[in-house]
Order: structure tokens, then sequence, then C-alpha cells
């Protein structure tokens, strides 16, 4: 009897810790349903004196790096002359943003983009804001693509590898030996970044320049300091270190100020403002990338005015425009679609002190 | 039981004639250190700006962290026991420290330190509590305890970061300075190893920690207080992982909740390399200082030679299990040679 009963519990424990296991991850899988959100179109459009409404939900509230992209959508809402609902909840999780949702269909709104405190969770109170006609997207953090009908991703692999090696050789002029300091050998991200690198540099504009090693500083602090100054002894001739990795990249930046390499040794990548100004600054890291949460604000506020208008519908292939972003094309992810934003943002001397109280 | 008794009257008899035991640990030692001569003139081979002046400097000042954590670690696992909350607390206190002076950056670098190596205590403190005195096994006592301080952690910096343009650069300057020429890492650590030397070998309660670790139940009875030496030991390593934390985030010059996430293991293993014993009783000053400076080469060097990450991590492994082997050997060896001493 008690041999059944400690089995049992072992049983439910482990369950639940699979449970919690399961829950992250795997944010862009499923299936595409552009179909449902056509029949569900008479619905929502709201009869406000003309002026739509267009809800975006954060994570939560009090961070900077929300508020800039709520600042962006607002823009993007504001220029087509609509009207911006800006909702963060107060903790990030998705019980709390599933009540906002709830709250914005019975408002009877005509659009919701979500950024994601959960992938999955949502998907019930977004796919019935949907089946009420109202036209739900992600941004930054996906829902998985059943409860969405495209998503704007801040990150374009292609776009980010090819800008880090255009940045990279305009530091060291053209020419000389560079390193890329990486996360993990099995990071996903940065080997497609790498990989997209790679190619840029088979480029003939890029014949003087020299990918010397990969290194692999997985994102520990410590790692990252010895895997860099390795670095800096094997290859005494190295005129730049490119880490795509925020753990990374500071750490080199802090290298590189401790051995007063700044003039020999030049540094980019892809890093958090807060963590880089100092390194920026003082002239280590004469500039950096990221994307710009105004920009993926931006970009979801057009992707919400063109499904509501009917000009995409969230399918692959479709076109629409994004203000002062150009022109945008829906394309596969997975078993849905995602927007990409482009081109990462340039973080320099001239607009850190802006971004480093930002995120 | 009775074997045990004389392994923990060996220090004593060492002392008095050149045992055969004691030549065979000195030559554990010994082996320790021809392996890392070995190891360097290999990759001194293979790279030869290794063996600058630089790079030795650059080892010694990124192992000095890993060799003041090894000192408490060894005194924890003297006693059986052992601590894998260091990494959490290490955590607690850099970041407790961080977030003192981003809120006061005039605050002296000296009194930054003191608040973490007291919040470190604090922790080691309360370790030493539930092991102690409510007698929880201390693998499972730091392993909840490890959740505990990583969750203050993050509670206590909101899940932000503090970032280098947030520290002043007095509190940079503990880890980037020097004192006549030496990195202040290093002059701490070597600090730190003077006292512990003085501690373990010259003091009465530093022989009790062998005691109690080399038989729990006659050092109780010959009227030595266990559950304080525990307690102490415990407290020790804690205070020791603030101040490693401190020098951690300024070393770095960035506090984040993960800070030294499973860092615990890379301490037990430099001790483990360094000949200290899991069953307790036994480890040497000089086999941590030399577990962690092969720890510290291999860290340094096995970028330098190029070797793909995946066999890094296989290299490193490979060391740490041998010198396990070896050791486990060599304890087989000391104890029969115990056994035939006592038998004439």
């Amino acid at each position: 009897m008690k041999k059944m009963l400690t089995l049992g519990l072992t049983a439910v424990m482990a369950l639940s810790l699979m449970a919690g296991c399961g829950t992250k991850d795997g944010a862009s899988s499923g299936s595409d349903n552009g179909g449902s959100a056509k029949t569900a179109d008479a619905g929502g459009s709201g009869d406000t004196g003309g002026k739509k409404k267009f809800a975006i939900i954060f994570k939560n509230t009090g961070n900077p790096y929300g508020e800039k992209m709520m600042e962006g959508f607002k823009k993007a809402i504001e220029e087509k002359g609509d009207e911006a609902i800006l909702k963060a909840p107060d903790q990030p999780t998705a019980e709390a943003q599933i009540q906002m949702i709830e709250e914005l269909i019975s408002q009877k709104i005509d659009s919701i983009s979500v950024v994601g405190n959960d992938p999955d969770a949502l998907q019930p109170a977004l796919t019935k804001a949907m089946n009420a006609g109202i036209k739900v997207s992600s941004l930054d953090s996906a829902v998985n693509s059943e409860s969405r009908l495209t998503h704007v991703n801040q990150a374009d692999p292609e776009r980010i590898g090819r800008t880090l090696i255009q940045g990279v050789s305009e530091m060291i002029g053209g020419e000389g030996e560079i390193a890329i300091l990486s996360a993990t050998s099995q990071a996903t991200n940065q080997n497609t970044w790498i990989e997209w690198m790679k190619k840029e540099l088979e480029d003939a504009k890029y014949a003087n320049i020299k990918l010397v090693k990969v290194a692999y500083g997985d994102d520990l602090r410590d790692k990252s300091v010895s895997e860099t100054e390795a670095l800096l002894k094997s290859y005494p001739n190295l005129k730049a270190i490119i880490a795509p990795t925020t753990v990374g990249i500071a750490a080199a930046g802090k290298v590189l100020t401790d051995k007063g390499l700044k003039d020999k040794v030049k540094l980019t990548g892809l890093g958090l403002p807060s963590e880089m100004a100092e390194y920026i600054e003082s002239g280590i890291c004469p500039w950096m990338y990221l994307w710009n949460p105004i920009d993926v604000g931006y970009l979801a506020g057009y992707t919400a005015e063109s499904l509501v208008k009917g000009d995409i519908t969230g399918a692959v292939g479709e076109k629409f425009t994004a203000g002062t972003l150009g022109e945008k094309e829906i394309v596969a992810d997975g078993d849905g679609t995602q927007i990409m934003l482009g081109d990462p943002f340039k973080f320099d001397a001239s607009n850190i002190a802006e971004w480093k109280d930002v995120y | 039981m009775n074997s045990d008794l004389a392994l923990g009257q060996a220090p004593k008899q060492q002392a008095g004639k050149a045992s055969l035991s004691a030549n065979f640990a000195k030559f554990r030692e010994m082996g320790l250190l021809v392996f890392i001569i070995l190891l360097c003139v290999g990759v001194q081979l293979r790279n030869p700006s290794f063996l600058t002046w630089e790079n030795i400097n650059d080892i010694a000042t990124n192992t000095a962290i890993l060799a003041i954590l090894a000192v408490g670690m060894m005194l924890v696992i003297i006693t059986r026991g052992i601590d894998l909350s260091i990494g959490a607390t290490l955590a607690l206190s850099g970041m407790t420290a961080a977030l003192a002076v981003k809120e006061m950056p005039d605050l002296h670098p000296l009194l930054a330190l003191l608040l973490g190596t007291a919040v470190g205590l604090v922790c080691g403190m309360v370790i030493g509590l539930l092991v102690a005195r409510i007698g929880i096994l201390p693998i499972i006592a730091t392993l909840g305890m490890m959740n505990v301080f990583r969750g203050l952690t993050y509670e206590a910096s909101g899940g932000k970061w503090v970032s280098a343009h947030q520290m002043p650069n007095s509190f940079k300057g503990i880890a980037s300075g020097s004192l006549l020429g030496i990195n202040n890492l290093i002059v701490i650590a070597v600090l730190i190893y003077i006292a512990a030397y003085y501690f373990v070998n010259h003091t009465r309660t530093g022989r009790r920690i062998y005691a109690v670790g080399s038989n729990p139940e006659s050092a109780e009875i010959s009227g030595i207080k266990s559950k304080r030496i525990l307690w102490l030991v415990y407290s020790v390593m804690g205070g020791l992982a603030g101040l490693a934390g401190v020098l951690w985030v300024s070393k770095f010059a960035s506090a984040q909740g993960d800070t030294a996430s499973g860092y615990e293991l890379n301490v037990i293993a430099a001790c483990v390399l360094g000949g200290v014993s899991i069953a307790g009783g036994s480890g040497k000053i000089s086999g941590i200082i030399l577990g962690s400076v092969l720890l510290g080469i291999l860290n340094n060097a096995l970028p330098m030679v190029n070797v793909s990450p995946f066999w890094q991590n296989w290299i490193q492994g490979m060391i740490i299990v041998i010198a396990v082997i070896i050791n486990a050997l060599v304890k087989r060896g000391i104890d029969r040679n115990n056994l035939i001493r006592r038998k004439m």
C-alpha cells in the first residue's frame, strides 16, 4: 500500500516537473490559420466615428524596453489617424494578459498586438478574440501560430550577420584579422548569424579581412574573459572582435579596457545598451547593434493597421508598406508567418546616453 | 572504525617521523605538480605566448576567485560536508554590493567589500545552523539554500543587471587595481592562503576541523564540540563566498541574477583535484593551491591551443576523473600502510 502511495506521488511529481518544463519555448509552432480570420471579418470593426482602436499588450509595466515599444506602436497608429490603447499588466504573467484580452474583446476593439508572456497559455483568449473579429498579431515574444495571424520578429538573421560584417569592415578600414566571440557552440541564433557573417565575408570587397577564429564564451563571464584573452594572445595582429551575444560583448569590452587596447582592437556585436554604455562611451566599442524597440512597436502598429484594413491576412508573400520602415513582406516561420524588422539598430556614442537607461 | 582512528592521528605522527604514507602523500602532490609542468610545456610548444609574463598574470588573476573559494570548500569537505550554495551566495553578495554602489557611488570600496562579505557570512551562518543544529544533510541543506539565495538575488535586483556604467570607478578598481605591481585579486588570495595555512595547521580550532571530519564520534568523545566546528566551517565558507562575490562583480563590472551559476562545481573540482577527500578528514592547503592552479591553467590554455569546444569539456572532465582515480588509489595505499604500521 505504502509502496503504491510513494509510486503514485513520484509519478505526480515527475509529471508536474514535466509540465513545468513544457510551457517554455516552442514559441512558433502550430499551423497557419488565415482562414478562420477571414470568416470573422464582419464583427469587430469599430464604429466610433471612423477612429479604429488598436491595442498593444506588453509583458508588464515599468519596463523601459516595453515603454519604448509601446511608444513606437502609438506613433504608427497615430500616423494613420487611429487610436492606440497601450496596456501592460503589473506582473509579467499570462493570466494577467488573458484578463486584459477578455476586457479588450468586450470593448469591441479592432486589433490586438501582444508581446506574449507565454506562447501557449494565451491561445484560448486570443482565439476568442479572433473569432470576435479582432485582428491578432504578436511582436517581440511570439505566441504560437494558432493564436495569431502573424508575428513581428525583431531579429532578422541575415540582416544581423551582414550588418555586423559591414560594420566591422568599416571600423578596421576593410583590412585585417577579425575573430568572433560567440555564446555556446550549440546556440542556434548565434550560429545562424555566424553563417550569415561568413556568407557576407565571401564578397570580394572583404578580400583583405580574415576571420581567424570563432571562439565560444558560453555566455559565462569568466569563460568569455578567458576566450577573449586567448584571442588577443594567439592572434597578436587581431584588429577586431565581433561578439553577437550580450554577455560576450560586455566581457570582451572589460578585457580590452583592462588591457588598454582601445586603439588596437575594435569591438562590435550585439549587446545591451545598459551593459555596453561604459565601453561605447569610452570608445572601446565604437558602435554595436541591437534591435530598436521603438521600431519593433512601430512595425507592429503598421502590421495591425494593414490587417484591419484587409491589405494583408497574414499569409506568406503578402506585402505592405510600414511607414518610414518601407515595404515589408510576410515570410514563413515554422508553421506560422512572420514579418522581419530588418536591419538592427546602431548604438553609438551619440545615442547611447539616451538608451542606457532603457534596457 | 579503528583504521579511521589511526587516520585521525596521522598528522601528529607525520610530525614525528617521515613515515612511508607521508612520503606517499607528498608524492601525490609532486605528481600533480609534475603534471602541471608537463601541461605547461605542452601548451607552450603549441602556443609560444602561453608562458609570457602577461599570460601568467592573467592566469593568476582569473584563478584568484576560484582559489579563495577553494579554501572554504576544503574546510567544508574535510568535515564530510559539501556546499552547493556558494555560487548563489556569491551572486547574492555581489548583487548586494553592486546595488549599494549603484545607489551610493561614493561608498568606499572597502565598505563594499565588507558589505558583501557580511551578506555571505549571514548566508553561511544560516546554512551552518541548518547543518549543525537541525542536522540536515549538507547536500540537501545547501541545495535548498542555493535556490533561496538565487531567488533573493533576482528579487533584490528585480531581474535587472547592474552594468559597468552604474558602478563607480573606485568599485571597479577593487579588481583591476594593483598593489606593488601585483593585481589586487592575487594579493587578496595570497593573504587568505597565509591566514588559512596558519589557521588549519597551527590553531586548535583548525586541527579540530580535521578531527571532526576523520571521526565525528571520537571527536565528540574527546570533548570537541563538533556542532560548533560545523557551524564555523559553513560560516567561513559563506564569508569567503561573499568576499568572492564582490571581487567577481568588480572584476567583470557587471552583476546579473545568474552570476556564477554552477561555479560551485568548479570549486569542488579544484578541491578534489588538490587531493581533498570527499570522505572527509584530509586535505591540504598546498593541495588546493595546485588544484586551483591546474583548473586555472586548463581554463586559460584550452582556448589557446585551439581545441574544439567539444573537446575542451571532454579534456577538463577527463583530467578531473584521472585525479580522482589517483586520489582513490593513493588513499587505499595509505590505509594499507597504516594497517601495516599498527601490526608492527
